[in-house]
């Protein structure tokens, strides 16, 4: 009944690390690149098919103004993207996760946190989406990415992120 | 564990006479300034054998629980001329007046097996006369703190007019680990800080845990099944069920109606909070607003009847009041900044309140209809008062700043005078006082 989230944590460490790794310049090319088909690493951020794709090239996370929940052009963007990739890849339903800086109150934010993630989930049923393979969970501020309580942390905090699980087909 | 039931035995008064009294011993708690009145707590007489240890726990935790509101200081031990070796022998107040001592407090104890007993009297030494009438409780060995705080409550009680707050518990969210992983787990809590016990495990996040009535069962939000959903909690038996849970909904910020027997909370839907009442053995539901704001954090009235809760539909946060059947509401807050976490005060007169102003936070109070707004506290960030049982004292959150921050609780009461840090383990958010034990 349960749809299993994968976790993509740890793969995006890896991600992080591969960035440094000497095959990313044997050919050239790296997020955005242009390697050819042979170049490509199956399951890697340039594997259009793959889940790090989906979460680093096309981006899985969109960013949100102070106490704002509308979605500006660069976050519009970021959603062409996810949808495109979503109606490609139909075995993949998606958790979208709101989040709130730390600046206000927990329950407000957690409040605050559906709007964005819902803002998101609306975005994705406009393009075609099925409203099956979209669910929404706010964390409101208990999960901040950045730590610093300054307003470059709260900037990246202020988010909803499209998080991949499988399942749709069991 | 069960705790047993007290039983209060009145003793007759030992009267030292009828002493003419000019002014009676007196604090009145909204005093603008408040000279912290003497108190001498001599170490309780041990009337038996195995008692002498517990004597002295005692008069120390009636002594912290009075000195823990600001009202009252202690007078050095080292200071006492006359020292109390039997609970009915007549009291010296010219040693006791020569130091100071505004207030005497004087007790005896003694053990029969598990079974403890406690006898105390409160002094107004300079009226040369006992204030109110001795007292006896009768408990067991592993309630003594329990006791000395029912001791505490009782001279607090004839000194300030006040109802009591000390023999109560507190529920909160334990918190360990960074600011980006941190784990929580709920916890129950002498009101001191003493008897710790967890009620969860740190697997899922846990919020904002709330007492019933009667102190019993404890409502929280959890994301144990990845998804918040309020839960239902039995304090003796730590069994939780959950009480709110619809597919593709999320429920939070629960608090239990005063009868005990219904829930208001809030139910966001495709992005939209509002503010449900639930029946808690029938899981009938009903709506109490209707609106594309988000309405949160609601909290009834003590007398059942109304229901203040924070809305952002003018734009931003703000306090609102409406009938306890919806409707109509009025708001509350007026001035500049944001309002949140409303709660209403047991005694019925007052809401406390979260404020955002100017990059601040601040813990407040306001009566109900929105004048007398006072800020008590101020710093970079807090929230989520809790009202003391006698609706004089505020416990909250507060976090500090930057990525070593850390959540603490903090009590103040309502002068703004009297802030004290809480004695936790490690962090704590989220605090939720009990009612006065029984």
């Amino acid at each position: 009944m349960k749809l299993k989230l994968i976790t993509l944590v740890i793969p995006a460490v890896l991600a992080l690390s591969a960035c440094t790794n000497p095959n990313r310049f044997d050919n050239g090319s790296g997020a955005g690149g242009n390697g050819t088909f042979s170049s490509v690493t199956p399951g890697s951020a340039q594997d259009p098919q793959s889940p790090l794709y989906f979460q680093e090239t096309i981006g899985d996370r969109v960013l949100f103004g102070v106490d704002q929940s509308s979605l500006n052009d660069a976050a519009q963007r970021v959603l062409d993207g996810q949808a495109s990739w979503l109606t490609t890849n139909a075995d993949y339903a998606v958790v979208i996760e709101g989040h709130a800086d730390e600046q206000g109150t927990r329950e407000y934010n957690l409040a605050l946190g559906a709007r964005r993630a819902n803002a998101v989930k609306e975005y994705l049923l406009a393009k075609g989406l099925p409203s099956h393979r979209l669910k929404t969970v706010s964390y409101g501020k208990e999960r901040p990415l950045e730590i610093c309580s300054q307003e470059a942390c709260y900037a990246k905090n202020r988010r909803a992120v499209t998080i991949l699980s499988s399942g749709l087909s069991s | 564990m069960i705790l047993r039931l007290w039983s209060f035995v009145l003793l007759a008064a030992l009267s030292a006479g009828s002493v003419a009294q000019a002014e009676p011993l007196r604090i009145e708690i909204t005093d603008a300034v408040i000279e912290p009145l003497p108190v001498a707590v001599p170490d309780f007489v041990a009337e038996n054998g195995g008692a002498g240890p517990l004597a002295a726990d005692i008069a120390r935790v009636v002594a912290e629980d009075l000195k823990g509101t600001g009202l009252f200081r202690e007078i050095d031990k080292a200071a006492f001329i006359s020292q109390i070796s039997s609970f009915d022998a007549p009291v010296q107040f010219p040693d006791w007046k020569a130091i100071n001592a505004q207030a005497l407090i004087t007790g005896a104890v003694s053990v029969q097996g598990e079974q403890i007993t406690v006898k105390f009297r409160v002094y107004d030494v300079f009226a040369g006369q006992e204030l109110g009438k001795g007292l006896q409780l009768a408990g067991t060995r592993a309630g003594w703190r329990r006791m000395a705080h029912k001791v505490a409550d009782q001279v607090y009680t004839r000194i300030t007019g006040e109802g009591g707050y000390f023999d109560s518990r507190v529920v909160y969210v334990s918190e360990t680990g960074p600011k980006d992983n941190r784990k929580k787990r709920l916890a129950i809590m002498d009101y001191d800080g003493a008897n710790n016990q967890f009620l969860t495990d740190s697997s899922a996040i846990v919020l904002a845990p709330r007492f019933s009535p009667t102190g019993d069962r404890v409502l929280y939000t959890s994301y144990e099944t990845g998804f918040p959903k309020i839960y239902l909690l039995d304090v003796a038996s730590v069994g939780r069920r959950v009480l709110q849970s619809r597919e593709g909904t999320m429920s939070f910020a629960p608090r239990f109606a005063p009868d005990g027997r219904r829930v208001v909370f809030s139910l966001e839907s495709g992005g939209n909070t509002d503010i449900y009442l639930m029946d808690v053995e029938t899981g009938a539901e009903q709506r109490l607003t209707n609106a594309p704001s988000i309405e949160t954090a609601p909290s009834f009235s003590p007398d059942g009847s109304q229901i203040v809760f924070e809305s952002d539909r003018s734009g931003n946060q703000q306090l609102y009041i409406m009938s306890a059947s919806g409707g109509e509401a009025r708001r509350i807050s007026t001035g500049p900044g944001r309002y949140g976490t409303p709660v209403w005060s047991p005694r019925g007169d007052l809401v406390a309140f979260t404020k955002q102003s100017k990059g601040r936070f601040h813990i407040g109070i306001m009566r109900v209809d929105g004048t007398g707004e006072k800020l008590l506290t101020a710093s970079f960030l807090e929230e989520g008062p809790t009202w003391a049982p006698n609706g004089r004292v505020i416990m909250f959150t507060r976090e500090t700043q930057g990525a070593d921050g850390q959540s603490s609780l903090y009590s103040v009461d309502i002068s703004g005078r009297n802030l004290q840090r809480v004695r936790t383990e490690g962090g704590a958010s989220d605090p939720s006082w009990s009612p006065l034990q029984r």
